[in-house]
């Protein structure tokens, strides 16, 4: 598996995602990889943890405004600002990309298990993981704002799918 | 005659979708319940008789599978029709829910086309 079928499958989740349940088209940036910590960033993002043959995480992450004009669409209700809605809304986008880009990758990793969501919404904060690989990151533009989906998968062990990782992303916050 | 719906999802943002496409499908609809896991779903089942349960699979304290895995083996509701809706897509997870007597599986993300066709015959 190589990094640009990660950049191709997260694009095409992407996508798909957006299409079906915001009728928004999605343009792509270009993917690139990020060692260690993602920079300190304000905003929402949104986790999710792999685990089978292959482990890792999958986040998207934007800003606060773009998660609300996100959530108002797909709920069709005006959300002027962060609301228990708009993370439950963004929490659920990250399942659907993450769920579909897992799915595309079964192909060639075998049967995967999907953790359920974790959303953050905060400032100043960075969010790591302890598999010690890379994350692959892929940019987009909706809306005008900026959206990044990040996935970090590793070779997990031999013994089956546990969801280990998704108890190992960090986030911590500086004040 | 109308019939009453439960909706099973630890999102309540795809609740609300759900409940929205229901609502728009041109079905007899009775009342829409919404559960947000296998547990509470068959609590509400206790007092609520519904004719059509929507599900998601990957939900906390008792799954999808696990939740379909108790209807069916209850005489009360075997009969009733249970349609998976969840982001798992893998053949695996299909299969299993095929087995446990699931009537359907939409794939999220979803069009209300998908979810209005498989209303087709079970309402």
């Amino acid at each position: 598996m190589t990094v640009e079928e990660i950049f191709d499958m997260t694009g095409v989740s992407v996508r798909e995602t957006f299409s079906t349940m915001l009728n928004l088209e999605v343009e792509r940036g270009s993917a690139y990889i990020e060692q260690g910590a993602h920079a300190s960033k304000d905003g929402v993002v949104a986790l999710v943890g792999l685990a089978g043959k292959w482990m890792g995480t999958g986040a998207i992450s934007c800003s606060s405004e773009l998660a609300c004009k996100l959530a108002s669409i797909m709920l069709m209700t005006e959300y002027p600002a962060v609301h228990d809605d708009v993370l439950d809304a963004f929490g659920e986008l990250c399942n659907m990309i993450i769920g579909g880009f897992k799915t595309r990758l079964e192909h060639t990793t075998g049967p995967m298990g999907l953790s359920l969501p974790t959303v953050v919404f905060g400032r100043n904060f960075t969010t790591r993981s302890l598999a010690k690989s890379h994350w692959n990151v892929v940019p987009f533009h909706v809306l005008g704002h900026p959206f990044e989906v990040h996935v970090c998968l590793t070779q997990g062990p031999e013994d089956g799918p546990r969801l280990r990782q998704s108890f190992s992303s960090l986030i911590s916050v500086s004040h | 005659m109308a019939v009453d719906v439960l909706i099973v999802d630890d999102s309540a943002a795809i609740r609300k979708i759900l409940q929205r496409v229901l609502m728009q499908a041109e079905v007899a609809l009775g009342k829409i319940y919404e559960a947000g896991d296998g547990v509470e779903a068959l609590e509400s089942l206790k007092t609520n008789k519904v004719g059509l349960i929507l599900s998601d699979i990957n939900m906390p304290n008792m799954d999808g599978l696990q939740f379909l895995g108790r209807l069916k083996a209850s005489s009360e509701w075997k009969s009733v029709p249970v349609v998976m809706i969840t982001t798992e897509g893998s053949q695996q997870k299909v299969m299993e829910a095929v087995q446990l007597g699931a009537a359907g599986y939409v794939r999220k993300p979803f069009t209300a086309e998908q979810i209005k066709d498989k209303l087709v015959g079970l309402i």
